[in-house]
């Protein structure tokens, strides 16, 4: 049984690699555009792990994040982090946010397969 | 198409978009707004071109774009102001991240020396060091691990060399306890997690399969600080593991594991041997005292391993430890999150209705083949077709009009219509998309004359069929570079004539009477009449002793051959002259006037069909030919009498409207249908307004009726005929033609190329 | 013309039609279908071998009186008279002539090259010349039988 992992981008070109790199490693995809878009998915599905990018419009990664940690059904899921910064504060903010552990841009399957594994079971 | 290609030309496609937000957010900051929402999207516009970029390898876009993205961060992150002193080298930045990102699409090169002094612009604002380009990104994630110096033995000192004492010198040097990079044999952690790490969904488990990765584990779990039951938060931490990882691999990569958790854990981590083995005194003795809780701790420990986590997912209040079983509790009425309200840009209306930004708003919204919608259309214009040949017959099989038939008839033609309206919508689109590119024109145009100018933009949500406006960005090219470089008088003059030395260009769009008009006006001198009168004399345009008009002087300068400028400059390239944009225009079902105010300035005024495909028209017959007139251009129809029409000089005619003479067209005298004018008695006039507000009535032999028609075009497989737009396929299958109501207007005023009235 | 020839030895299909008392060819690939006359539009100041327009399935296709353009006077057409309907570089026009003959398959090797005669016409349209069965067939291009410029059209 493969898995689901939500990504919320509002890159379209990151979407589609992020889709291709997921797909190929045997997951299954959900998407959204922005923060807001993502919460109104997890409305409707269950992710495994969820991906977002920091810089939205809307609602940025943080509110996102702390957004899914707020729902009952969703803190408990893990949630990386995809962003092209990653200073050691921008890290912090996003722990403190919520998030379980990040990937950083330019990523390429590998390592996004590698977080994937460190973060869910 | 390889599937990474595909997705590099949708990043392109993004660029373009991103490139246009970009633009526009920084047009925005340069009009004052500074608003953190127009800073945000500035920067993750250029955030995101840079980010795709590197995934692409662009390194020379990425290189600029990270420049750029470090500067918006600090005006995003408010430690730099936008003052005009910035954003005019954003704006410029933009300019030059646009060409980076079309040159790596199409393979083409940016002089490096603009990259480089924009960059360097950006960097003096910012006061980040000369070639900071160094990213931040690619230094993260290094590990330092202190290396050691690590000294041959003795034995293996090179023959000849004094003997060093080596020993002593260690001896003697800080003792280091940091182990031998190589070969510790393994390491000795303990990892302590705090509850913070749970709620950021870290799992033990996880990190310890990890660590499996790297070498053999050996885990012991350390619940002494588990409280009695109790006592017990489900959601707070209390136990520790001792691992032991032996392999080769460095310390690095041990905590590289822990990363994600470092700040939210204890974490030490040791080269085996060095800790004393095993558990410590203190450890069993904590063990031991934490028998009593030993079996929770088993189910507890035994749970984890499993991959299932009550501590961390029992939907309980995080406070109250009051929890009497391990099962969680009902989904407690846990403090309700930020409720999404999605922002409702989604449109319920149909495509028809909404006049706002259709193409910029979030809402709903589908990709379609271009294809596929030019198929529809053309298939609507048949049903269009097709419908009023129907009606044609049924009429000549004299059904009564109120019968059934009729009667659906009626309402087909409705419905029809209907459909017309809703797929032509479809391809309507906002005239912004070509307005957008204008003020980049207008920046690198200005600089190059040397002037200041500014632009106004109006009526960008206007909408206009695609065909319409994609041959829209030539001529509007052309006239405002025309306005920027002729019509803008240089910054001296204009002081000196009191005017503010900053020139205005307003580019406007608007429906007006069913068509677009699309207005370039500036604030200039106005037009020379004189000069360009004795011009056009010298050019043999106009005959030396021709009284014209002001207006009929200004639009001189859209007959060939005409050009003021001394020499052709560059700017409104060469031999592309006013003539040629108003063909253009011309070819799309339009018309151009040019209105000038000695002084004040000049307007260019552009009417176009909303779209291309569909005519309101009046079906008219001349020397036995049906033809189509636009009804748009027809102000009203008229029964001459013989005692109101005048013959004016050689041939012309005029006639008598409410006591103004204007002038007769006889269509189709005109168009050669016929050798002899026809009696005005016998015909029927049509009062028609042109350009400028010129009128004149066109004779022709009488009026069959109105009707929309699909235009057809003459020039797909023929070409331009004078006097003609276009034609169409009337109810009886036959071709009609449309009438170019100003072109048989000019005809007849001589200030075209007269070979239209040499009739056949 | 230097139009390249398809392979040596493999044969092209050419359609063959009368005007007057004489034959023409052209290119089959040319050729979108036959239809028989209808009534044209006539066009304003067109040129005396452009007939007019006509309605090909919601297009309008310019009629060209391929008599009249080749110099062999004008038709008058009735509904014996057929139209070609032909693509010329990326327009599609109709070419008026009395009557279809043939489908003729000929290789390169067949095609007789024009006689320098002092015509204009021939010079323009004449590709080169087919004996078949003892007749003559001039196999034409149509590259330049739409009038050359506004000039022209308006003539």
């Amino acid at each position: 049984m493969s898995k689901t992992i939500l990504t919320v981008d509002d890159s379209r070109t990151m979407r589609d690699m992020l889709r291709m790199a997921l797909v190929d490693a045997g997951f299954n995809v959900v998407q959204a555009e922005d923060g807001v878009h993502g919460l109104e998915v997890l409305q409707g599905e269950t992710p495994d792990v969820i991906i977002t990018d920091i810089n939205m419009p809307r609602m940025d990664g943080y509110g996102f994040i702390e957004g899914v940690r707020a729902d009952p059904k969703h803190r408990a899921v893990p949630i990386l982090v995809l962003s092209t910064e990653s200073s050691p504060e921008k890290k912090m903010r996003a722990r403190d946010a919520g998030a379980t552990g990040w990937i950083v841009k330019p990523f390429n399957s590998e390592k996004l397969v590698d977080a994937i594994r460190r973060v869910a079971a | 198409m390889d599937p990474m290609a595909e997705i590099k030309a949708t990043f392109f496609q993004e660029c373009e978009e991103q490139l246009v937000e970009l633009e526009s957010g920084l047009l925005a900051m340069d009009a004052g707004d500074d608003s953190s929402e127009t800073v945000n999207a500035v920067f993750r516009a250029v955030h995101s071109v840079k980010g795709g970029a590197g995934a692409f390898g662009l390194d020379e876009l990425v290189h600029f774009a990270h420049v750029f993205e470090t500067t918006l961060d600090e005006v995003r992150a408010g430690r730099l102001a936008p003052s005009p002193e910035v954003v005019k080298p954003l704006l410029r930045a933009a300019d030059i991240l646009a060409d980076l990102v079309r040159a790596a699409r199409d393979g083409g090169s940016v002089d490096p020396a603009r990259g480089e002094a924009s960059a360097s612009e950006l960097r003096a604002i910012t006061g980040m060091e000369e070639d900071g380009g160094a990213d931040d990104d690619g230094m993260d994630g290094l590990v330092f691990t202190p290396m050691q110096v690590s000294l041959p033995p003795i034995g293996d000192a090179p023959a000849g060399e004094p003997e060093l004492d080596i020993a002593a010198l260690l001896a003697a040097a800080q003792p280091d306890p940091a182990p031998e990079p190589e070969e510790p044999g393994g390491w000795t952690l303990t990892f302590k997690p705090k509850a913070e790490l749970y709620k950021k969904a870290n799992e033990t488990v996880l990190l310890l399969r990890e660590l499996a990765r790297l070498g053999d584990v050996e885990v012991e779990l350390d619940a002494s600080e588990l409280p009695l039951l109790p006592h017990l938060d489900p959601e707070g931490s209390y136990l520790s593991w001792n691992i032991k990882v032996r392999g080769p691999a460095p310390e690095g990569d041990i905590r590289e594991v822990f990363d994600f958790v470092e700040s939210d854990c204890d974490l030490t981590v040791a080269p085996i041997g060095e800790e004393t083995e095993g558990l410590s005194a203190d450890d069993v003795a904590a063990i031991a005292s934490a028998e009593a809780e030993l079996d929770i701790a088993a189910l507890i420990s035994r749970a984890q391993t499993a991959g299932s986590e009550p501590a961390q997912d029992s939907v309980g209040q995080g406070s109250a430890p009051e929890a009497e079983s391990l099962t969680p509790a009902a989904p407690a009425p846990a403090p309700v999150a930020v409720a999404p309200t999605p922002a409702p840009a989604a449109e319920a209306a149909p495509a028809r209705d909404s006049k706002a930004a259709a193409a910029a708003a979030a809402g709903a919204t589908i990709r379609v083949d271009l294809d596929r919608v030019d198929r529809l259309i053309d298939l609507v214009g048949e049903l269009v077709i097709n419908q009023a040949m129907l009606a044609q017959r049924v009429n000549e099989a004299g059904l009564a009009r109120a019968s059934s038939v009729a009667v659906g008839l009626d309402e087909l033609e409705q419905l029809t219509r209907e459909i017309q309206d809703s797929v032509m919508a479809i391809r309507a689109q906002p005239v912004k998309s070509v307005f957008q590119r204008m003020p980049r024109l207008v920046r690198e145009v200005a600089a190059v004359v040397g002037k200041q100018v500014r632009l106004v933009t109006e009526g960008e949500g206007t909408e206009v069929d695609k065909t319409v406006i994609e041959r829209l960005t030539d001529p509007l090219t052309h006239m405002i570079r025309n306005a920027i470089d002729h019509g803008l008088e240089s910054t001296e003059k204009r002081i000196a004539a009191g005017k503010n030395p900053e020139g205005v260009v307003r580019l406007s769009a608007l429906h007006r009477s069913g068509r677009i008009v699309i207005e370039v006006a500036d604030d200039g001198g106005g037009i020379n009449r004189e000069r360009v009168k004795s011009i056009a004399i010298e050019k043999g345009l106009i005959a030396p002793d021709a009284a014209l008009t002001d207006e009929e002087i200004d639009n001189l300068i859209f007959l060939p051959g005409f050009s003021t400028a001394a020499t052709i400059s560059d700017i409104s390239g060469r031999g592309v002259g006013m003539d040629v944009v108003k063909r253009s225009i011309q070819e799309l079902g339009g018309r151009i006037s040019i209105t000038s105010r000695p002084g004040l300035g000049s307007t260019f005024t552009m009417s176009l069909p909303l779209t291309l495909a569909v005519l309101d028209g009046m079906v008219v017959t001349a020397g036995q030919q049906t033809l189509v007139a636009p009804l748009t251009a027809i102000v009203e129809t008229l029964q001459p009498r013989r005692s109101e029409v005048h013959s004016l000089g050689d041939g012309a005619r005029v006639i008598s409207i409410r006591g103004a003479y204007v002038p007769l067209v006889d269509v189709g005298l005109s168009l050669g249908y016929r050798s002899e004018p026809l009696d005005a008695e016998q015909g029927v006039a049509l009062l028609i307004e042109g350009e400028g507000g010129s009128r004149a009535v066109l004779l022709v032999d009488a009026i069959q009726g109105q009707r929309q028609v699909v235009i057809k075009s003459l020039e797909a497989n023929y070409r331009r005929v004078p006097g003609i737009a276009a034609a169409t396929i009337l109810g009886d299958g036959r071709v009609a033609l449309i009438l170019d109501i100003d072109a048989l207007v000019a005809a007849s005023r001589g200030t075209e190329a007269p070979r239209m009235l040499q009739a056949g | 013309m230097s139009e390249p020839l398809t392979h040596a030895g493999l044969g092209r299909e050419l359609i063959s039609f009368r005007i007057g008392s004489q034959e023409f060819c052209v290119d089959i690939m040319d050729v979108r279908e036959i239809r028989g006359w209808t009534p044209a539009t006539a066009l304003p100041q067109a040129p005396p071998f452009v007939r007019g327009v006509i309605n090909l399935r919601g297009a309008v296709l310019p009629i060209v009186d391929l008599g009249a353009r080749l110099g062999l006077g004008q038709a008058d057409p009735t509904a014996r008279h057929v139209i070609i309907v032909a693509q010329v570089q990326n327009q599609i026009v109709g070419l008026l002539v009395d009557a279809v003959s043939d489908i003729l398959t000929v290789t390169d090797d067949m095609i007789q090259p024009t006689p320098d005669v002092a015509s204009e016409m021939v010079r323009t349209f004449v590709r080169g010349l087919l004996a078949i069965d003892g007749r003559m067939v001039s196999f034409i291009s149509l590259d330049r039988v739409l009038p050359e410029s506004d000039l022209e059209a308006a003539a």
